[in-house]
C-alpha cells in the first residue's frame, strides 16, 4: 500500500514539476520571439499569425525582427527595442517583472488557496465526524458492503 | 413597419412592467395569506403577451430588411439590396440594436415556455416568472430608450445600404449567434428559479429537478454556440486557428465554465443535500457572468476584434449587473438558513470531494480567463499604461488547470460516495493508469518529445490523460453492462444500451466526458502544426510535410455582391493526387471589405488548410499560405459526441418496471452497521 502511495506521489510530483517548467525548447528564436509579440495594426493577432493582406505593420515588424535576431543575441534586448518603438502593448503577454507578475501569480494563487481551504475544511469535518463515529472497524465494514452493493447492483 | 415595431416594443415594455409589478404584488399578498390568484393569473398572461409583442417587433425588423427599407438606420447600416435573403434575415442579430432585440425575443420565448408550463409548480413558477419579467423589463428599457432598432435615418434616404460585415456572410454565422444567445439568455431561467426558490424558502430540491433540463439545454446551446464560433473562425478568418482568446470569445467561456460546474455540483445537492449555498451562488454567478460578458462586449471598455461599437449601453449593463448582485446578496443574507447543508464531506477520497475539486478547478479556470481579460484595464489603472494579455498568457495559465480537470474527470467516476478506501482506489485505477502510461510510451515512440518542447509535453499529458478518462468510462460501461448481461442474458452491447437507458443522466454524462476527451485530443494536435507561405505562379509548386501543391491556374469572377479571386491548386500527398483545392479571397462591394475563403482538406489525421493570402503586386503571382493542422477534425467530432451525450442525459431514464427482463435481477440484501446511512450505488 505504501509503495502504491509513493508511486502516485512521485508521478504527481514529476508531472507537476514538468508542468510548471514550461520549457521553451530549441525552436528558432525568430519563431519564438514572433509568437511573443502582437501585430499592432489592431487585429489582435500574434505577430507571426497576422494574415491581413496589405497589413501596414506585420510585414515591417517581421523584417525588423528577422534583422534583430541576426544582429542581437539577447532576446530581452530585442523585445525592449520593440517596446520602445511600438509601446508596451506589443508584448503578447505580461512580463515577469513588477506589477505584471501579479497577472501570472493570481490565477494559481486563487486556485491553490481554494484547494487548500477545501482540504482543511474536509479534514475538519472528518475529524468532527470521527469524534461522533461508531465502533472501530465500522468504516472498513461499510467499505466492504459498499463495494459489494456496487458490484452487484451497478445497473 | 418601423412604426409598428416601435409600438410593439413599447407595448412589450408596458406588459413586462405589469408582469413584474403585479406579479410581485400577487406573490406578496399570497405570502401574507390574501387570496390573489386572479391577479397572479393576469401577470402570467401579461408575461405571455410580452412574447407576442416582442415577436411582432422582431418580425417588423426582419420585414424591413427583406424589403430594403433603408429609412431604418439599422437596416441601412447592416444590409444592402444585393445581400442574399438568409443574410438579410441574419441582419437581425448582426448589429448592436438588432442583437439586443433578438436577445429580448429569446428571453420572452423562454418566458413563454416557462409560463405555459406553470402547472409543474404554480407557486415556484410564479416567482420565476416575476424574476424573469424583471430581466425582460431591463432589456425592453434598453430597446426603447438606449439602443432603438427602429431609429429612422435623418435627411435623404440612401438608395442602397452599407451591407453586412463580410465576415458574417457565411452559413455558420446564421446559426452561431442564435446558439450563443440561446445559451446566454437561457441561464436566466435556472437563475430565476434559484432566486425564486431562495426568496420563498422552497423546501427540498424540486427547483433543481425542474431546472435541470433547462440548464442542460442552455448549456448545450452555449456549447454549440462556442464551437460553431470556433469552426467559423477556423473556416473564415484564415489564420489557421479556431480560438484566439479574444475578450468576446472569453466572455462566452465564463458562463460555460460556471454552468458546467453547476451541472456537476447540483448532483451533490440532489444526492446528499450538500452544497446548497454553493449551487445557488454558482447559478447566480453564471447569469451575472452572462451579463458581464455582454457588458464587456458592448461597452467598448475592452479591445476586441468582435466588439460592437463603443456605446453608452455598457453603463446600463453595469448598473443592471450591480442591481442583480445586490438583490441576490440581499435574499441570500435574509434566507441563508434555508440553505444549510444536510451532510458534510467525510473524506478527501470520495465522489463528493472529486465534485468539489472539479468545481474548484472550473472556477479557477473561469477566474484565470476573467483575470486575463480584465488585466489590461487593471494594469492601466495601476501602472498607467495598457498591456496586452494574449494567447501566450491564456495558454500557459489555463492548460495546466485543464490538465488537472481532465485528471479529475477520469478519477471522479471511480470514487464512491462518502468515502473510498485505498484498496478500492488501487483496484479501480490499475487499468486506467496503465492505459495512460501505455499511451504516453506509444506517443514517445512515435516522436513526441516532451522534454524538448512544452507544447509536446502538454500534448503528451492531454492525450495520456484522455486515455485514462476513456479507460475509466469504458470500465464503467463494461462493469454495469456485465451485471445486466449476467442477469438478463442479453449480449454485452445490448446490456450497455439498457444500462444507459436505466440511468441516462449518469451514462449520458459519461458520453459527454468522452466527447470532451475527443475534443482535448483534437486540441493537443495544435502542438504539431506546420505552416509555410510562398508565391505560386502557373505550374509552380510548394512542399509542406508530405503534401505537394501545384498551381494549376488563378483567376477571378464578379457578381453584384462581391468580386472573387482564387487559385486552383492540384494537391498530392506522397506523390499521389488527392484532388484540387480552391482557396479564394472575396471583396465585398457594399462594405468595401475583403474576406478569406479557406480551402481545407480535412482528414482524421490532419487538415491541409490553404489560404489565398492575396497577390504580390510586383510579380502578379498569388501568395499561398498553407498549414498542416493535425487532429482538428477530432474537435468537431468531439462536439457531436458531446451533444449526443447531452441529449442522452436529457432523456428520462426507464424504470426497472418498464424492463421486464430486469425483474429477474437477484435482490441484494446488505446488512449495514448501526447508525450508518444507506449505501448508494452509482451516480
Amino acid at each position: 500500500m505504501k509503495l502504491f502511495r509513493h508511486l502516485v506521489a512521485s508521478v504527481f510530483t514529476v508531472a507537476l514539476s514538468l508542468l510548471l517548467l514550461g520549457a521553451s525548447g530549441d525552436r528558432a528564436r525568430f519563431n519564438d520571439l514572433g509568437h511573443r509579440m502582437m501585430c499592432v495594426c489592431g487585429c489582435n493577432q500574434i505577430l507571426l499569425e497576422c494574415n491581413h493582406v496589405g497589413c501596414t505593420y506585420s510585414d515591417r515588424m517581421r523584417e525588423q525582427l528577422a534583422a534583430a535576431t541576426q544582429k542581437e543575441s539577447n532576446d530581452e534586448n530585442i523585445l525592449q527595442t520593440f517596446i520602445k518603438e511600438y509601446g508596451t502593448t506589443v508584448l503578447a503577454a505580461p512580463t515577469m517583472r513588477g506589477f505584471d507578475k501579479v497577472a501570472w501569480i493570481m490565477p494559481f494563487a486563487v486556485f491553490l488557496s481554494g484547494a487548500l481551504l477545501a482540504i482543511v475544511l474536509i479534514r475538519n469535518w472528518k475529524a468532527r465526524q470521527a469524534a461522533h463515529a461508531g465502533p472501530r472497524g465500522a468504516a472498513e465494514t461499510l467499505d466492504r458492503y459498499r463495494e459489494q452493493a456496487r458490484r452487484e447492483t451497478s445497473l | 413597419m418601423p412604426l409598428f415595431g416601435s409600438f410593439a416594443l413599447l407595448l412589450a415594455l408596458v406588459l413586462s412592467a405589469y408582469c413584474l409589478f403585479f406579479g410581485a404584488i400577487a406573490l406578496r399578498q399570497q405570502a401574507i395569506g390574501i387570496q390573489s390568484d386572479r391577479l397572479a393569473e393576469t401577470a402570467r398572461r401579461a408575461g405571455i403577451a410580452v412574447w407576442v409583442a416582442v415577436a411582432g417587433a422582431a418580425f417588423a425588423l426582419v420585414w424591413a430588411a427583406l424589403n430594403n427599407d433603408f429609412s431604418v438606420a439599422y437596416i441601412l447600416h447592416h444590409t444592402n439590396r444585393d445581400l442574399p435573403t438568409p443574410y438579410k434575415f441574419a441582419a437581425l442579430w448582426s448589429g448592436q440594436e438588432g442583437s439586443l432585440l433578438f436577445w429580448a425575443l429569446l428571453l420572452s420565448t423562454y418566458g413563454l415556455v416557462l409560463r405555459l408550463r406553470h402547472k409543474v409548480d404554480v407557486k415556484l413558477t410564479a416567482y420565476a416568472s416575476t424574476i424573469l419579467a424583471a430581466v425582460q423589463l431591463f432589456f425592453l428599457l434598453l430597446l426603447n430608450f438606449a439602443a432603438r432598432p427602429f431609429s429612422l435615418v435623418s435627411g435623404t434616404i440612401p438608395p442602397d445600404g452599407n451591407g453586412l460585415n463580410p465576415l458574417l456572410q457565411y452559413p455558420e454565422m446564421v446559426i452561431h449567434p442564435p446558439m450563443l444567445y440561446l445559451g446566454y439568455v437561457g441561464f436566466a431561467v435556472p437563475f430565476a428559479f434559484a432566486l425564486g426558490a431562495l426568496i420563498m424558502k422552497y423546501p427540498g430540491e424540486k427547483w433543481i429537478h425542474i431546472t435541470r433540463r433547462w440548464t442542460m439545454v442552455t448549456w448545450c446551446f452555449l456549447t454549440c454556440g462556442i464551437f460553431l464560433g470556433a469552426h467559423w473562425a477556423y473556416s473564415v478568418l484564415g489564420w489557421g486557428g479556431y480560438w484566439g482568446w479574444d475578450p468576446v470569445e472569453n466572455a462566452s467561456f465564463f458562463p460555460w465554465l460556471t454552468g458546467t460546474a453547476f451541472l456537476h455540483s447540483v448532483m451533490m445537492q440532489e444526492k446528499r443535500g450538500m452544497l446548497k449555498t454553493w449551487n445557488v451562488w454558482l447559478i447566480f454567478s453564471t447569469f451575472m457572468l452572462s451579463i458581464l460578458g455582454t457588458l464587456l462586449t458592448r461597452s467598448g471598455i475592452i479591445n476586441s476584434v468582435h466588439a460592437f461599437a463603443q456605446s453608452p449601453i455598457g453603463e446600463w449593463f453595469g448598473w443592471f449587473l450591480l442591481l442583480v448582485f445586490v438583490v441576490c446578496l440581499f435574499f441570500y443574507i435574509r434566507n441563508r438558513d434555508h440553505l444549510r447543508s444536510e451532510h458534510r464531506l467525510e473524506s478527501l477520497l470520495s465522489r463528493e470531494s472529486s465534485f468539489l475539486f472539479q468545481n474548484l478547478v472550473l472556477l479557477a479556470a473561469c477566474f484565470a480567463v476573467l483575470w486575463g481579460t480584465l488585466f489590461p484595464l487593471i494594469s492601466e489603472r495601476v501602472q498607467g499604461h495598457k498591456i496586452t494579455v494574449g494567447p501566450p498568457f491564456f495558454n500557459r495559465v489555463t492548460i495546466p488547470i485543464a490538465m488537472f480537470l481532465l485528471l479529475l474527470t477520469g478519477v471522479g467516476p471511480l470514487l464512491a460516495w462518502r468515502s473510498t478506501s485505498w484498496a478500492s482506489l488501487k483496484r479501480n485505477f490499475t487499468i486506467p493508469v496503465m492505459a495512460a502510461v501505455f499511451t504516453a510510451i506509444l506517443l514517445v515512440a512515435f516522436g513526441v518529445r516532451p522534454w524538448e518542447d512544452a507544447a509536446h509535453f502538454y500534448s503528451l499529458m492531454a492525450i495520456s490523460l484522455g486515455a485514462l478518462v476513456t479507460a475509466t468510462i469504458l470500465s464503467e460501461f463494461l462493469r454495469g453492462g456485465r451485471v445486466i448481461c449476467l442477469h438478463t442474458g442479453q449480449n454485452l452491447l445490448a446490456s450497455m444500451v439498457t444500462l444507459t437507458r436505466r440511468n441516462t443522466r449518469r451514462y449520458g454524462g459519461y458520453i459527454v466526458h468522452f466527447g470532451v476527451v475527443v475534443i482535448v485530443i483534437g486540441l493537443a494536435g495544435a502542438a504539431f502544426n506546420q505552416q509555410k507561405e510562398q508565391e505560386l505562379g502557373f505550374h509552380e509548386q510548394m512542399q509542406i510535410g508530405p503534401y505537394t501543391l501545384v498551381c494549376d491556374n488563378y483567376t477571378q469572377e464578379d457578381n453584384p455582391n462581391y468580386g472573387i479571386e482564387y487559385a486552383i491548386l492540384n494537391v498530392y500527398k506522397n506523390g499521389n493526387p488527392i484532388g484540387q483545392m480552391f482557396p479564394a479571397k472575396k471583396f465585398f462591394k457594399a462594405s468595401q471589405q475583403p474576406d478569406t475563403i479557406v480551402a481545407n482538406h480535412s482528414t482524421p489525421i490532419e487538415d491541409l488548410y490553404v489560404i489565398y493570402a492575396g497577390k504580390n503586386v510586383d510579380t502578379d503571382k498569388p501568395i499561398i499560405k498553407v498549414f498542416i493542422n493535425p487532429l482538428v477534425m477530432w474537435i468537431w467530432v468531439g462536439v457531436w459526441v458531446l451533444i449526443f451525450g447531452t441529449v442522452v442525459a436529457m432523456i428520462p431514464s426507464i424504470t426497472a418496471a418498464a424492463v421486464p427482463s430486469l425483474q429477474r435481477v437477484r435482490p441484494v440484501t446488505v446488512a449495514l452497521p448501526v447508525n450508518s446511512e444507506p449505501v448508494e450505488a452509482g451516480d
